[in-house]
């Protein structure tokens, strides 16, 4: 699997047998799994929000959340690093286990979930602190102080988030002051600086321009090679563009996953097929 | 479905039809406009009014008025020959006149009533007095007219004779004039050399002196005694010992200088003949008001108001200047901001981030916003009966003892007044940093969570940084109440005449249990408790307008902190 250029073809018109073809070698039986949702219910006070949720997201891979809106995919990536927590009157049932623990046991350190699971949000949201400072933050609470090890880190992670270019003769400025993309390319370094296992990112291009959701849609596949991804997106065609497995949910239900290519040219399940054909959504 | 009539077209050609009336006016929204351009116009002319009149009736008693010579006849009675100042006039009517039983015709109905300052209280015992303008008679302004201001008795008024060393008389008329202004200059400055030694080194020695006496009670206390612990007395008694040497030799230092200040004496003419032996020592300059240019007037001006900026108050508050009522405002000011910044942000971080919201909190919330409203005298009794006279006390009792029955913070003083009204302030901090907590976006708080922050970390890292300038905004608003505030100071340590500053060069140097001054306070006793109202009057106008000045600076100071830090935090929109 060679990435972006088979895959933004897809929206060219390209043969979509022949790729699928190709991609359907990949299976999701054969990938390590990073993540592992057993029955997940979840509750917003009376009402189920979550119905019995049951997957397993890859390693090192990009996995979409598709369905339509107020289906439960935002929800579901909230509890990969237990954001839910912060809502009053929300209760889980069902396990979501990282490298075999459960995330929701008790004596789980939920900073330290955080830092393992790092997320990325749909508007982008950098404090109001100079670049540096923004990239900064993380390794700040983790303890890391040495200037040398935060000079290279947030060099890194700039470069990892392919803004370095762009802002590495003004640091010190204001993270306020870069565009709506660059800003949401610094979050994301932001999120890679820490050097979590996997990142989480909740319709990350939905308040971007088509340039600035290009440069994060190649950003995210650059990513893939060392962080687990999991991304919610509205948008089908970027779904199609940059994942490797696609889960279609539908009202508190996960009603298909699999493979990416194989979800969106053989639907196997009918309410699938009318999402992704337009009949809904 | 068919349009309702009120949407056809027929009804609504693009031509406006009705212009002209009422109706129509109301809803072009023009009287809004004007009705809320008046209301600020409003508000702004009476800020500006109510400056410009402190300002216009506070500022000219600075001026040096000319003297005006001029003989008085009243009809029926010896005239008077007057030398005086002429502060205001305005027009009385007959009747008013007659009634005071003035020989006055009922022919005309006003008359024109002057107010002059004649001086020389300690003469005439009074220094200023209603004329009728009618009844002066050759008015003049003699060129050598002098105005002296006392130490004592307020400003004197005449002409002068002669100067005297000792009994000898060295210069008179013209030249007595001249030496006078050097030697004046002499004595002024041996008299800043007696305020040092007095205020300064006496004042050390007595400070110390007073510690070496409580160390002493401290030990009897403890059940010592000099016989059997010598080894714990002798050392305070060798310190005090070397104290009253000081003291000694600071006293015949002192008694030197009243000696060389008092050598010298002017010789005055008062405008009815009386001949006055003024000494030096009792005076602080002259001026011949009539002699001086524009130019020297304006100066003269500009350093009277420096001296009541910077001096200390004499005679009862009516002469002199008001620093250290401007000292304490100031102080008390900061001090009460010190504890309640702090003090109410911790509050409003737990009202907003951590109480469960419910009645609970909303009802402690509703209980908070009203104790803004509660009278500020009310919150003086508290100050008064549970800081004084129990906090106070009992931290007396705990660490003071040895000062008993002469109480330390078991009485008024300055850190109660700023206790007292930090939490009469209270409220406004707490409200305004809640504000500033809800508005901070959830988006920023969950960023700082993401990245594997506790809640402490995220309020301690984002939420409260990005929330300051909220807090600047309670603070500016408490400064602003706290500083015009009046009525708890006066049960929780203003005093009318503090004998010395809450901060100076005594260990440890902050004195927090001292009584203090106030400008506010310093209003109402010049005004309504000074025995001389007339002197008092200008002043009271002087001082409120120093009050205004001082709250605005110390305002303009906190806004200008708020819109930098605004500046670094003007995230809250995207």
């Amino acid at each position: 699997m060679t990435g972006v250029q088979d895959k933004t073809s897809l929206s060219y018109g390209l043969d979509m047998d022949a790729i699928a073809r190709e991609h359907s070698a990949v299976r999701l039986e054969d990938e390590t799994i990073a993540l592992e949702v057993d029955n997940l219910n979840l509750y917003y006070g009376d009402k189920r929000a979550l119905n019995g949720v049951s997957m397993k997201i890859p390693q090192k891979k990009v996995t979409a959340f598709i369905g339509p809106s107020g289906c439960g995919k935002s929800t579901l990536l909230r509890c990969f690093n237990r954001m839910n927590d912060l809502i009053d009157g929300c209760r889980t049932e069902g396990q979501i286990r990282l490298d075999g623990k459960n995330i929701f046991d008790r004596d789980v350190d939920v900073a330290m979930l955080r830092r393992r699971v790092g997320m990325v949000f749909q508007k982008p949201n950098p404090f109001p602190k100079s670049i540096y400072e923004n990239v900064a933050y993380g390794l700040r609470l983790a303890g890391i102080n040495k200037k040398r090890v935060l000079d290279e880190t947030v060099e890194w992670a700039l470069k990892g988030a392919a803004l370095w270019d762009e802002v590495k003769n003004r640091l010190e400025d204001s993270a306020l002051g870069l565009s709506g993309g660059q800003q949401q390319r610094l979050v994301i370094a932001r999120a890679i600086a820490i050097q979590p296992d996997v990142i989480l990112l909740d319709e990350p291009c939905s308040a971007l321009d088509p340039i600035s959701t290009l440069k994060v849609e190649e950003l995210i596949t650059e990513l893939k090679n060392n962080y687990t991804i999991v991304i919610v997106t509205h948008n089908m065609q970027q779904a199609a563009r940059v994942s490797d497995y696609t889960a279609f949910m539908y009202v508190g239900d996960l009603i298909e996953y699999g493979n990416t290519d194989r979800l969106f040219t053989k639907p196997a399940k009918k309410q699938t097929e009318d999402y992704i054909t337009g009949r809904y959504g | 479905m068919d349009k309702p009539s009120e949407l056809q077209a027929s009804n609504h050609d693009l031509v406006a039809r009705d212009t002209a009336s009422v109706g129509a006016y109301v809803k072009s929204g023009a009287p809004y406009v004007w009705v809320t351009a008046a209301a600020i116009s409003v508000a702004f002319i009476i800020t500006v009014a109510l400056l410009l009149l402190t300002a216009s009736r506070g500022l000219p008693h600075f001026w040096p008025a000319d003297l005006m010579q001029t003989v008085y006849q009243e009809p029926g009675k010896e005239p008077q020959r007057l030398l005086a100042e002429i502060r205001s006039s305005e027009e009385v009517t007959a009747a008013r006149l007659i009634g005071a039983g003035l020989p006055v015709s009922d022919q005309k109905p006003l008359y024109d009533r002057m107010l002059l300052k004649i001086a020389n209280r300690d003469l005439g015992g009074v220094d200023f007095r209603y004329v009728l303008s009618d009844w002066l008679v050759e008015r003049a302004e003699p060129k050598d007219a002098t105005v002296l201001e006392r130490v004592e008795w307020g400003n004197f008024h005449g002409f002068v004779v002669a100067l005297k060393e000792g009994d000898q008389i060295v210069a008179s008329g013209e030249q007595a004039w001249t030496a006078y202004q050097e030697r004046q200059e002499r004595v002024n400055d041996l008299r800043d050399k007696v305020r040092e030694i007095e205020r300064g080194r006496i004042g050390k020695t007595n400070y110390e002196l007073e510690r070496i006496r409580l160390q002493q009670r401290r030990l009897e206390l403890d059940g010592k005694t000099p016989e059997r612990n010598a080894a714990e007395f002798a050392p305070l008694e060798a310190r005090r010992k070397t104290q009253d040497d000081k003291y000694e030799i600071l006293r015949k230092e002192l008694e030197q200088l009243n000696t060389d200040m008092g050598r010298d004496a002017l010789v005055m003419k008062t405008i009815d003949g009386q001949e006055v032996t003024l000494p030096l020592s009792k005076l602080i300059h002259g001026y011949r008001p009539n002699d001086m240019g524009l130019f020297a007037k304006t100066g003269f001006f500009l350093g009277s108001i420096w001296n009541f900026v910077t001096d200390e108050p004499r005679e009862a508050n009516t002469e002199g200047g008001i620093f250290p009522a401007i000292f304490g405002t100031v102080l008390m000011v900061m001090i009460m901001s010190v504890i309640v910044t702090p003090f109410g942000v911790v509050a409003a971080v737990y009202l907003r981030e951590y109480a469960k919201q419910g009645p609970m909190t909303q009802a402690i919330r509703i209980a908070v916003n009203n104790l803004a409203g509660v009278p500020s005298i009310v919150f003086g009794m508290f100050g008064l009966g549970f800081f004084v006279y129990f906090v106070g006390a009992n931290l007396d009792k705990a660490f003071y003892s040895e000062a008993l029955p002469s109480p330390t913070f078991g009485t008024p003083g300055i850190m109660w007044a700023s206790l007292t009204l930090a939490l009469l302030t209270l409220p406004v901090v707490i409200v305004a940093t809640e504000e500033g907590l809800a508005r901070i976006p959830r988006s920023i708080r969950e960023a700082s969570l993401a990245l594997g922050a506790t809640k402490a970390e995220t309020l301690w890292k984002v939420v409260l940084p990005m929330s300051s300038p909220a807090m600047m905004t309670g603070l500016i608003l408490a400064i602003a109440r706290a500083a015009g505030e009046v009525a708890p100071l006066m049960l929780v340590g203003v005093v009318k005449l503090a004998p010395s500053l809450p901060l100076d060069g005594n260990l440890p140097f902050i004195h927090l249990e001292r009584k203090f001054m106030h400008l506010g306070f310093h209003i109402y006793d010049v005004g309504f408790q000074s025995p001389n109202v007339e002197a008092a009057r200008p002043l009271v106008y002087a001082t409120a307008f120093l009050l205004v000045l001082v709250i605005l600076l110390l305002n303009l100071s906190a806004i200008r902190i708020r819109n930098q830090l605004r500046e670094r935090y003007k995230a809250l929109e995207h």
